[in-house]
């Protein structure tokens, strides 16, 4: 059992590329990425960590990889887009969600087309297919991760996909169908995707208030700042989506030219009641 | 039986966490210095949603909570301990300024370290001795001075709004002017721009109120 071991960039990145231990690996990635190591070796490191075939979980995917894919999402640096894109196509979907989730993160628009390809087969005639409703036979998930997916086409701003996008607004699994809102909103800016989020707020079950809190808070949804302030869960998760419109309000004060406007200084007084 | 016993009756019978939420939320919204203990107790029930209500419902009561909840301070339940700093930064009493001051430093709960710097902004200065007060607000001071340099943005967060309740409330020119310099630093240099935003609205205060 590999105890966790205290790390210095240099002794991470030796982890990483040696192959012996497997457990040093595998926790090297991931604190090479919580510690934003964004040095050219932990990258070439990672990039080998990526394409992993020693690490092998017990449901066949590829835990190295998975960490790997995570921790160059919150290095910002291009020359992954391209290694992260191809993996894409990895028959391990944790190491699918990941690479989509880290395509958003670092923004490159060459990922819209493959992550699109993802969600053709799930859909025929604008409607979803058993493709794409149906989860994997003995595995608790559907056959990709569309949650990712959604999530990423609308932060790349992937305005042509609006159509490809739209059958997943019914989707029945409620974090993806929150997914489509979220990225159809960021696209086309029509708030009733935002207030279908807003009502999913009230819905019954605490995990998927909290999904629909921070999907709220990702696309800075700040006419729903109220609704969020009294949502019922913790404070913590609600703080975490308020600053998500505050930096969105923030932003478009800087646009138009304007310092502390009305609704900026409405949610900071909204925040300040839930510390 | 008093309404009362009955409520306390309903907590004590709950067999279910969704009952000793509804049973603790009646209880709490009572306001009766009577259901203290239960309330207290229910803080130790790693359950977090009797646990808000029981919070909420000991910080209505205010200072009548504050000596029993000193009294029952649990060290070997975490969970107990971070709620019971929670009702005690939710009540502002002096009395526990030093739980405040530890637990905003040293807490490795984020929300706990949020909420005691929080508390620490808000003390009943009033309810000190005069001769007590000026030691206890350079303290405080020094505290907020510390958290804000938290890791976590919503330390920070909090750490702004009780510098600016404190320069509110503190009659030292001097450390208002260390308040104000403070708050400048982070509205220019804070790695978070709502961070720096926050501070931007307190100096905007601080001037309006000079």
């Amino acid at each position: 059992m590999t105890e966790a071991p205290n790390l210095t960039p240099e002794i991470a990145i030796q982890n990483l590329i040696q192959t012996e231990d497997l457990g040093l690996r595998y926790y090297a990635a991931w604190w090479l990425g919580k510690f934003r190591v964004n040095t050219p070796e932990a990258i070439s490191a990672l990039l080998l960590g990526l394409d992993d075939n020693r690490d092998i979980a017990p449901d066949g995917g590829y835990p190295l990889r998975r960490n790997s894919a995570k921790a160059l999402g919150k290095l910002g640096n291009a020359e992954a887009v391209l290694p992260l894109i191809n993996a894409l196509d990895c028959e391990d979907y944790y190491v699918r969600e990941s690479a989509a989730q880290s395509l958003e993160m670092l923004g490159d628009k060459r990922a819209i087309s493959p992550l699109s390809a993802l969600l053709q087969p799930a859909i025929q005639d604008d409607q979803l297919t058993a493709y794409g409703t149906d989860t994997v036979a003995d595995k608790p998930h559907l056959y990709q991760p569309y949650e990712a997916i959604l999530e990423a086409l609308g932060t790349l701003q992937a305005k042509n996909e609006v159509n490809l996008l739209k059958p997943f607004l019914k989707h029945p699994v409620p974090k993806v169908s929150y997914g489509a809102h979220r990225a159809l909103y960021q696209l086309t800016g029509d708030n009733i995707y935002g207030e279908k989020l807003v009502e999913a707020l009230q819905g019954k079950e605490l995990q998927l208030r909290r999904s629909a809190l921070m999907d709220l808070g990702a696309m800075g949804y700040v006419k729903g700042a109220t609704a969020i302030a009294s949502a019922y869960a913790e404070n913590s998760l609600k703080l975490i989506a308020m600053k998500g419109l505050l930096e969105h309000q923030i932003n478009f004060d800087q646009q138009t030219n304007q310092s502390l406007s009305h609704d900026t200084i409405m949610i900071m007084d909204l925040m300040d009641s839930l510390l | 039986m008093s309404n009362i016993d009955e409520l306390i009756k309903g907590v004590n019978e709950a067999d279910s966490a969704q009952k000793l939420f509804l049973a603790v939320s009646k209880l709490a919204q009572a306001k009766s210095p009577q259901a203290i203990p239960t309330l207290i107790e229910v803080l130790g029930f790693n359950n977090p949603g009797a646990a808000v209500s029981a919070t909420e419902g000991l910080i209505s009561l205010g200072e009548s909570a504050v000596t029993p909840l000193l009294a029952n301070i649990d060290d070997y339940n975490y969970g107990a301990r971070a709620w019971m700093i929670r009702v005690f930064a939710g009540i502002g009493d002096p009395r526990a300024l030093p739980l405040l001051i530890k637990a905003s430093i040293s807490d490795f709960s984020l929300s706990v370290r949020r909420a005691a710097a929080k508390g620490l902004g808000s003390l009943q200065w009033h309810k000190l001795p005069l001769s007590e007060r000026e030691g206890a607000e350079k303290q405080v001071l020094d505290t907020l001075f510390t958290t804000i340099d938290d890791g976590e943005w919503v330390v920070r967060y909090a750490s702004i709004v009780s510098l600016e309740n404190l320069y509110k409330t503190i009659n030292n020119s001097e450390w208002q002017e260390e308040i104000e310099q403070k708050l400048h630093t982070i509205s220019k240099k804070d790695q978070e721009i709502a961070l720096q935003c926050r501070a931007s609205k307190a100096l905007e205060f601080l001037h309006k109120t000079e």
